[in-house]
């Protein structure tokens, strides 16, 4: 350490929105067909933050993770995702995105069966051109981060919970920072479902920001911020009102 | 449970003098039920009319015992269930019913009002959790301070999981 480090601290980070929803309507179909999904949501979720999404179903909490993830466009209103607007990046822009910004945990258990536990989170990040070495090491750092060992293993040879597990290893590998969760912990038990989320809600220490759709009271209940949505709008927001963030 | 079931269940695990009886009855209630010395008297005054309850002074202090008659009203306490018929008059289902009357906008404020202050409240007690460390093992007092902890947590979620209900339904109604 030098003496300019002992006297000069390093300035704080100022937080950064991980992604935010400006007056965003999503419609589907059009004339008689149409279905309003979301209807002007404005919400912003800051990194080191997880919101949880509740609602009816068919309220536009899956849409609202769709766009968010850059897999559909909003009709109107605009999508920020890490302080860029989603609708003014290229297509291979946008593509780069998903890949490298962006982890989705979704209900149903959706690794690739024929890979081995190690090889589903390798992956995405071999697909974005990290050399196979280190995205093996990124990969068993992120898959004993979440408890697991024996990698080798197939999908198959996993409980429910901990192929969700691996899901989330894969949602967090390499540069993500926004993680999308539909869900996750719909097909799982309530003890299963409790080591999931309270993985997911580790995350926000490490600066990620975490969107979790949940109908559970007992899982929203970890998150930072708690919104309501009903008809594609956001009816009220519930904050954990200890007088700031961690 | 009133006072005297709970001075009733106390005196079962044998003869005890006034205060015992009030910090007993605060420490088995897990801290939700304070009680001032004089209602102890007042309820244990009832008890011995009613042949529930013997008394016996010495050395100036006045002991007091159960009854056989107080044990069998006790028995019958412990087995007796909450009836449904009529249901209990719960005063958030009869809010959301009051709301309901005045139509179905004004039912949903009031079901997003009371869910968003009942999930408030469990994240506040889950952070409490996440700032303690592993569950202790726990006895005694602790144990009645988490059976009670659990209770609230437990009652919060059922309420709103009965409010998500209301809502589905109330939207369903209006369309
Ligand atoms: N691809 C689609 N085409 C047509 N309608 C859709 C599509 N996706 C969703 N919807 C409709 O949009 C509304 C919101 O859906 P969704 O976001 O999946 O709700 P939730 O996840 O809250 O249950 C629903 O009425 C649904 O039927
Ligand atoms: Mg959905």
């Amino acid at each position: 350490m030098t003496v300019t480090d002992t006297l000069a601290p390093p300035e704080p980070v100022p937080p950064v929105d991980a992604i935010r929803f400006l007056d965003v309507a999503k419609t589907y179909g059009s004339g008689d067909n149409a279905v309003t999904a979301l209807a002007g949501v404005t919400l912003t979720v800051a990194a080191g933050e997880m919101v949880a999404i509740m609602g009816p179903s068919g309220c536009g909490k899956s849409t609202l993770l769709h766009l968010a993830g850059g897999l559909e466009d909003p009709t109107s209103g605009t999508v920020v995702v890490g302080g860029r607007p989603v609708s003014a990046m290229t297509p291979s822009q946008r593509a780069t995105m998903r890949r490298r910004d962006v982890g989705y945990v979704f209900q149903r258990l959706n690794l690739v069966p024929s890979l081995t536990a190690l090889e589903n989170v390798m992956l995405p990040l071999e697909l974005d051109g990290i050399p196979t070495r280190d995205a093996r090491d990124q990969a068993r750092e992120a898959l004993s981060a979440m408890g697991l060992d024996r990698l080798d293993r197939y999908p198959d040879d996993f409980s429910g919970g901990q192929q969700q597990r691996i899901a989330i290893a894969r949602a967090t590998t390499g540069t993500r920072r926004l993680v999308l969760a539909d869900e996750p912990t719909g097909a799982l038990d309530t003890a299963n479902g409790d080591q999931v989320i309270e993985l997911l809600a580790a995350l926000p220490a490490r600066g990620a920001a975490v969107v979790l759709v949940t109908h559970e009271p007992r899982f929203a209940s970890w998150a930072d911020r708690v919104v309501f949505l009903r008809d594609g709008r956001v009816v009220d927001q519930s904050e954990a009102d200890d007088g700031g963030r961690r | 449970m009133a006072v005297r079931e709970g001075l009733l269940a106390l005196l079962d695990a044998g003869p005890r003098v006034g205060h015992q009886l009030k910090t007993g009855f605060e420490a088995a209630t897990g801290g939700v039920w304070p009680l001032n010395v004089g209602q102890v008297y007042t309820t244990l005054d009832r008890l011995e009319r009613d042949g529930l309850v013997a008394t016996a002074e010495a050395d100036g202090q006045r002991t007091y015992s159960i009854t056989d008659a107080g044990t069998a009203a006790l028995g019958a306490w412990w087995e007796a269930v909450g009836g449904d018929d009529p249901p209990p008059r719960d005063e958030l289902m009869l809010k959301v019913l009051m709301a309901l009357d005045r139509g179905p906008d004004h039912a949903l404020a009031v079901v997003t009002a009371q869910r968003t202050a009942l999930l408030a409240l469990l994240q506040r007690r889950r952070r409490d959790q996440r700032g303690r460390a592993t569950d202790p093992a726990v006895g005694g007092e602790a144990l009645a301070a988490v059976l009670v902890d659990d209770a609230l947590v437990l009652r919060a979620e059922a309420d709103l999981r009965w409010l998500d209900q209301c809502e589905a339904r109330v939207l369903q109604a209006r369309r």
